[in-house]
């Protein structure tokens, strides 16, 4: 694995932590005048999973997967 | 719901949703005549669209299959109870663990399955673990945990429609009699049978001509459908609350505690990530992976579905807060009757009305139509064809025998609705709980060579020991008792999935390191070689 896939990957688990937010629990201050800052750091996680993801297909993509199914493929009766 | 019957007295409520939701289901049966036209009379295009999902459909119609209609009506009422944590316990950790799931088994389980032509997540089982009797073991386990989560889709498209169409009908449906007072509800309203009719007979005639290809084609207009309802309902609904900053404010003002989570426990927060683990142990869903054309398709799917939850989820969410800040409350404080409630009490639009309709519908039978052909295309392979062998027939005969068992698998789908088990509502985190207890198993058939036959049986095993354990003590007693539980059932605050998942990892990986380990020439037919970057 390259280095960029292992920070792809650290991101990911990096994520999953950080979306126990305990320190928000009892907030009910408001961002951009209308959400709850709870949910915006939430909505904001998903944001980040999908850059997160992007990064992991981006630099850990598994290659030779296609090759592999479609060789047993062929050999199949 | 006073307002509603009220309304019916005076004469019948505007029909105009149920014409939206007509042509919601006209251009569903269009979509089934026109993907019906795409099919190629094989077996494999039947069950599995002849492998050729691109990475569009392959997101729509995973994202549609995995989003019930829990992520509109159940989202909006669970905010409404709990306040805006909702997000946090349920959406935005399944954004993380989904995709996880999609990337390290779903792209595996593609591969081995097209390597051997599998079309059922038994037939990888019977073979990673050369053995017959796992499939039977595991054959009824995952039915009975897929039959709620259809029941769950007919019944919930029946209450939504039965709860936005009263008063349509005056002369033709009566309603039905109070159990407790004995007084008439929902008066002239589209009872539950004849929506349950109509959702499960849209959604046989679209799967019924193209098979898994067709559902394919479906879930992508009913994800855009649901996705665009929720949307659409949001930025209604701010603007009738004033807009979104007065909407809420009106929430701070009457109940702060919706702000943040005083109702949600901490470890229930987290160990609730656990369930969405479930996704990988879905057979409806292994068998949408299955359709896939390349392992490249799935990119888009694990990239943006995280994404796509916080669309939906999101509006959803602060509609739900802010009915409390707006005292909306749902008839009968029921949580899944609110969004109707909220749409029908501020838009006063039967258009919009029908839209909500729509899109939940959407959402439902974006699922049920995945479950039926999976059920189908199970009792067909592993069941039939196991017992007579799939050589005595012809593609011909396996598509006519496909089609069979899944008009089959509606037909007692419907008759099952009509008479539901009580607190049925609440199987599904149950159902979710059981799926994401057997994720150990396909995880450690796919990564551990060493995991044997026997320890896969065991995890089984205790899976559905200490399930049924839990589901009696927090589902069966408390029922029986008349005695019903404020949230969900924890354990020393946790969820009792944390607990499943952890006993059936421990008898997995204990009892396989007890027992022979497999022969490695047959274990390695099923490990994808893949190069990662060095």
């Amino acid at each position: 694995m390259t280095t960029g896939g292992k920070c792809a990957w650290g991101f990911v688990v990096l994520l999953a932590i950080l979306h126990f937010d305990f320190w928000l629990w009892d907030s009910t201050s408001v961002v951009l005048g209308f959400l709850p800052t709870g949910l915006a750091y939430q909505a904001g996680i998903s944001v980040a999973a999908s850059i997160a993801w992007a990064l992991v297909v981006k630099l850990d993509w598994p290659e030779g997967v296609e090759e592999w199914a479609a060789a047993g493929e062929e050999e199949r009766p | 719901m006073i307002a509603l019957l009220a309304q019916a007295a005076e004469g019948p409520a505007s029909r105009t949703p149920l014409i939206v939701v007509g042509v919601y289901l006209l251009v569903l049966i269009g979509l089934g005549v026109f993907s019906g036209s795409l099919f190629r009379g094989t077996s494999s295009d039947y069950f599995v669209a002849g492998r050729s999902i691109g990475p569009f459909l392959l997101l729509m119609s995973v994202f549609g299959t995995t989003m019930t209609a829990f992520a509109l009506v159940g989202s909006t009422g669970k905010a409404w109870e709990l306040g805006a944590g909702v997000y946090g316990l349920m959406a935005s950790s399944s954004g993380i663990v989904h995709s996880l799931v999609f990337f390290t088994v779903g792209i595996k389980l593609w591969a081995i399955g097209k390597r051997h032509g599998y079309h059922t997540q038994i037939e990888f089982f019977r073979a990673r673990f050369d053995s017959v009797a796992i499939g039977y073991l595991l054959f009824p386990i995952l039915v009975l945990l897929v039959i709620p989560y259809l029941l769950i889709g007919v019944l919930g498209a029946g209450a939504v429609v039965r709860g936005i169409t009263v008063g349509m009908f005056p002369d033709t449906f009566a309603g039905t009699p109070n159990p407790a007072t004995g007084a008439t509800m929902f008066a002239g309203a589209v009872p539950t049978w004849l929506t349950g009719l109509v959702v499960c007979g849209v959604v046989l005639f679209y799967i019924f001509t193209g098979g898994l290809r067709s559902a394919a084609w479906a879930n992508a207009f009913q994800t855009i459908v649901f996705m665009g309802t929720g949307v659409i309902a949001f930025f209604l609904i701010s603007d009738r609350l004033g807009g979104l900053e007065a909407a809420t404010r009106a929430v701070l003002e009457r109940s702060p505690e919706h702000m943040a989570r005083p109702n949600i426990g901490k470890l229930q927060f987290l160990t609730y990530m656990f369930v969405p683990l479930s996704v990988g142990m879905f057979p409806h869903l292994f068998q949408h992976w299955l359709t896939a054309k390349k392992a490249a398709s799935f990119k888009l799917t694990a990239v943006a579905h995280p994404i796509f939850i916080a669309v939906v989820w999101v509006p959803c969410i602060l509609i739900g807060i802010w009915a409390v800040g707006a005292e909306i409350t749902p008839p009968g404080n029921n949580p899944n009757a609110l969004l109707p409630k909220v749409v029908d009490t501020l838009l006063h639009s039967p258009f919009l009305t029908g839209l909500l309709m729509a899109g939940v519908l959407a959402a439902i039978m974006s699922s049920l139509d995945s479950q039926f052909v999976c059920l189908g295309t199970m009792f067909t392979h592993d069941v039939l064809f196991q017992w007579l062998g799939k050589e005595r027939f012809s593609d011909r005969q396996k598509v006519l025998l496909g089609r069979g068992f899944i008009v089959a698998v509606v037909a007692v789908t419907y008759v099952l609705a009509q008479f539901p088990p009580p607190k049925i509502f609440d199987l599904a985190v149950w159902c979710f709980s059981g799926f994401a207890s057997l994720f150990p198993l396909v995880f450690a058939a796919i990564y551990w060579r060493r995991v044997t036959k026997a320890g896969a049986i065991a995890s089984i095993v205790v899976t559905v020991v200490v399930w049924s354990g839990f589901f009696y003590y927090g589902m069966v007693k408390t029922t029986l008792s008349g005695v019903g539980l404020d949230g969900d059932y924890l354990i020393a605050g946790m969820m009792p999935v944390a607990f499943m998942v952890a006993a059936s990892t421990a008898a997995l990986v204990l009892v396989s390191l007890m027992t022979k380990p497999p022969a490695p020439e047959h274990v390695e037919r099923f490990m994808v070689t893949a190069r990662h970057r060095a």
